[in-house]
């Protein structure tokens, strides 16, 4: 047993927390907020020059075959800096299904694009009627000849406006079973439209398909067997998304305790408050032992067996990501008027920590899925 | 990273295991929460089994061997625990003071005469220990002790009074907490003295809980002569000694924990598949399964965060207040899955034990009623988030506190 940052991953997430204090300061979060895409190409590329694009990708595709938790490191740091941007779509899901699901010449031309950053990717999953239920996939993928046509729409598809491809999980016809499909946004019958979410910072779109044809090649996976490969990709973004949380409720956390340190109310600082410093101390609580449990379900994607991989994301998600909502209500608590206002940066946090809530599953999605883990 | 035990742990464990099938106490139900009527029959197959496990080689892995240890890891001591917590925990119960404080303070602060005297006889059983740290104004405060103790002709005189003092009335000797030295800061003038319960003076009188048991007492002290060697560390030692105990134990402590909560959690899993809720089992309702899938949630919490902090303390880390966490995380976490788990029997879970209508014994109905003194016991949940708040995150004290310390 041995649970604790190697040399090499303390270095990662040093390397990390420079590059976020130095690229991607508050200001330049504020302003990819208001902007319609979300982010700078410049940025991106040198994202992509630190290798982060590349770190799960195999090397044999040009990438650093690297674990879920040396990626989390750095995603722990992302989640701190409120880092806006289609990382998360690309590099999480993905990049995630070509190396799960893709045959040796879709890994080919996609992964070593995307190990450079030239090639930008998003997942469409969720459905109108699904609601939290991510495994909910109705939308119709209907085999005509050597193609296949897909009508339907999907919703919450991260940055989709921006994605040079889409990974489609729709629901394969006549008949059923879950087929994966490579969908470029520009295709012929596609339309995205960038929905007005909460958090700025990650934009979200709706993608609806009318009569979308898609060649057999760019069938990502064998026909009707797309759930397992799904299922998979999904626990580590769930656990991606856990360490984002953790890393923004740590940063939470430190805001709420250091005004806590400087505000004088009643002629003393309000830290000394037992209200406010209670408060402060569930925070950092939280956080703590929600790192542990994200260790933990990185690990167990890495190293564990299946179910354990899969128990322990849905326990993370469930934890993680109420504990980041938590701490960025209290940290505005515990700022008072300051925290409230638009000028004061602890409402991206709220806002990244809301999206990162309801993003593959809500914390009551995953709890009742642990159980039904737990019934075998 | 690893979160697995090595195969040699992972062998240990298993013939562990094993050999606990084995050699359970006759007699003894692990469908009940309570086998036994009396505190002087629990007493004895504690002290029973406690021979049995040293007589095995599984008492004090991590102890040394001159004092009865196995000079093994603390790994394979908590694989121990571990083992023990999750299939017979109500075997330890009498010797949670004797196991979790007494011992480690001896083994870490106790001198060389000390530790030969009194951790082969903790380890195989012979003595039970108890633990005299609160009184009646020492709460919480509980550096605001008053009870004296005055060195007189190699003895120290002892008078005052203990309260909460568990399983004072089945125990050999107390970990007790004296003022030596009343004009010294609060903090400064306390020591720490090893008590036999036999002395002239000592007299023990029970205090029965909101469980109608009586697992704690009032100590009071009269004139009573504790010899000298007896004191560990030096004088005014006492608070420092209680703190560094109280952070390498906690770790410990969070480990069997969660051993524990995992079994309960099994319990309380089969419990709501048993009970019915309009004619259906409950766990088919979707309020109880997400209350189900919460208090999992909380025993991982517990369980992982216990075991990197396990982890931190075997790479050489010393233990600091951060240790609050994982205090906060079993106390309060106990409540809320044994208040889910009463909620889950609905009007079934007003009856306790003992009845045709009783559900799983009365299992969850005692431990929500017990769970209400894990926030209170071995530190208040606010002193531990004071400790969290002052101590980690650098908040500032609140002004009387700080008064008294400037």
């Amino acid at each position: 047993m041995d649970i604790k940052l190697s040399e090499d991953q303390v270095e990662i997430s040093r390397q990390a927390r420079r590059f976020c204090e130095n690229e991607c300061p508050m200001d330049y979060v504020r302003a990819m907020y208001e902007d319609e895409r979300g982010f700078e190409d410049t940025f991106w590329t040198k994202m992509a020059e630190l290798g982060w694009m590349a770190m799960r990708i195999p090397e044999a595709y040009g990438g650093l075959d690297l674990e879920l938790m040396d990626l989390a490191v750095v995603l722990e740091e992302m989640g701190r800096a409120v880092l806006p941007g289609p990382f998360f779509s690309t590099v999480m899901l993905a990049t995630e299904a070509l190396i799960e699901a893709g045959n040796e010449s879709q890994k080919t031309a996609y992964l070593s694009k995307m190990a450079t950053g030239e090639l930008k990717g998003t997942l469409a999953l969720c459905e109108p009627d699904g609601g939290a239920d991510i495994t909910y996939i109705q939308m119709g993928a209907e085999k005509r000849g050597e193609t296949y046509v897909l009508n339907g729409t999907k919703v919450f598809v991260p940055d989709a406006h921006t994605a040079d491809f889409m990974v489609v999980a729709a629901n394969t016809l006549p008949g059923q079973g879950v087929s994966l499909f490579l969908v470029d946004p520009g295709a012929e019958g596609v339309t995205v439209t960038t929905l007005p979410t909460m958090d700025g910072t990650r934009k979200v779109c709706t993608v609806e398909f009318k009569d979308v044809t898609v060649k057999e090649d760019d069938l990502l996976g064998a026909a009707r067997k797309g759930r397992e490969p799904l299922e998979r990709v999904l626990q580590r973004a769930q656990v991606g998304l856990c360490a984002e949380s953790i890393g923004g409720a740590r940063r939470a956390t430190e805001i709420a305790s250091e005004y806590a340190k400087v505000r004088v109310q009643f002629d003393q600082p309000i830290g000394a408050f037992q209200a406010i410093k209670h408060r402060c101390a569930q925070m950092f609580l939280e956080t703590e032992s929600g790192l542990s449990i994200l260790y933990w379900a990185a690990w167990a994607q890495d190293h564990g067996d299946a179910n354990e991989a899969a128990l322990a994301a849905s326990v993370a998600k469930a934890y993680c990501s109420e504990a980041y909502t938590k701490a960025a209500s209290s940290a505005i608590q515990v700022l008072g008027g300051t925290g409230f206002s638009w000028e004061h940066d602890i409402h991206l946090h709220l806002k990244r920590a809301k999206g990162n809530e309801l993003t593959l599953g809500d914390p009551a999605f995953h709890r009742s899925r642990v159980v039904a883990f737990l019934e075998g | 990273m690893d979160f697995r035990f090595t195969e040699q742990e992972q062998a240990f464990r298993e013939e562990f295991l094993s050999w606990l099938e084995k050699n359970l106490p006759k007699g003894w139900d692990p469908s009940r929460y309570r086998n036994y009527e009396t505190y002087e029959e629990w007493a004895r197959v504690h002290r029973d089994f406690q021979k049995r496990l040293f007589d095995a080689g599984y008492a004090g892995m991590n102890y040394p061997k001159a004092y009865g240890g196995q000079g093994r890891s603390l790994m394979e001591e908590v694989i121990v625990l571990q083992g023990l917590a999750s299939t017979c925990y109500e075997l330890r119960g009498p010797g949670v003071i004797t196991f979790g404080m007494a011992a480690p303070t001896i083994h870490v602060c106790g001198n060389e005469e000390q530790k030969k005297t009194f951790l082969p006889k903790i380890l195989d059983g012979t003595h039970i220990w108890c633990q005299g740290f609160s009184e009646p104004n020492a709460g919480s405060d509980v550096a605001n002790v008053s009870t004296r103790a005055v060195k007189e002709k190699g003895h120290y005189i002892v008078n005052g009074q203990k309260v909460w003092t568990s399983y004072a009335h089945i125990a050999d000797y107390c970990i007790l907490v004296v003022r030596t030295d009343p004009n010294a800061k609060k903090h400064k003038g306390l020591s720490y003295l090893l008590l036999d319960m036999t002395l002239p003076g000592v007299e023990v009188r029970p205090i029965t809980q909101i469980t109608g048991e009586h697992d704690f007492n009032e100590v009071y002290l009269e004139d009573v002569k504790v010899p000298e060697e007896m004191l560990v560390g030096n004088e005014g030692d006492g608070w420092r000694i209680t703190i560094t105990t109280l952070m390498f134990e906690r770790v410990i402590g969070d480990a069997t924990m969660a051993a524990l909560y995992e079994t309960n959690f099994k319990r309380m899993l089969d419990m709501a598949a048993q009970v019915k809720q309009a004619g259906r089992p409950a766990i088919e309702d979707p309020l109880v399964r997400q209350r189900l899938g919460q208090a999992y949630i909380e025993v991982m919490a517990l369980k992982y965060h216990g075991l990197r902090s396990l982890s931190k303390q075997i790479g050489g880390d010393i233990p600091g207040p951060e240790g609050s966490v994982g205090k906060l995380l079993w106390s309060e976490s106990n409540q809320r899955i044994t208040e889910a788990a009463v909620d889950i029997q609905g009007p079934n879970s007003q009856v306790m034990g003992g009845s045709p209508w009783s559900v799983q014994d009365g299992f969850w109905q005692f431990n929500f009623l017990r769970s209400k003194g894990n926030t209170i016991e071995a530190g208040t949940s606010e002193v531990q988030r004071n400790i969290l708040g002052e101590r980690v995150l650098g908040l500032p004290k609140d002004a009387s506190r700080a008064l008294r310390r400037s």
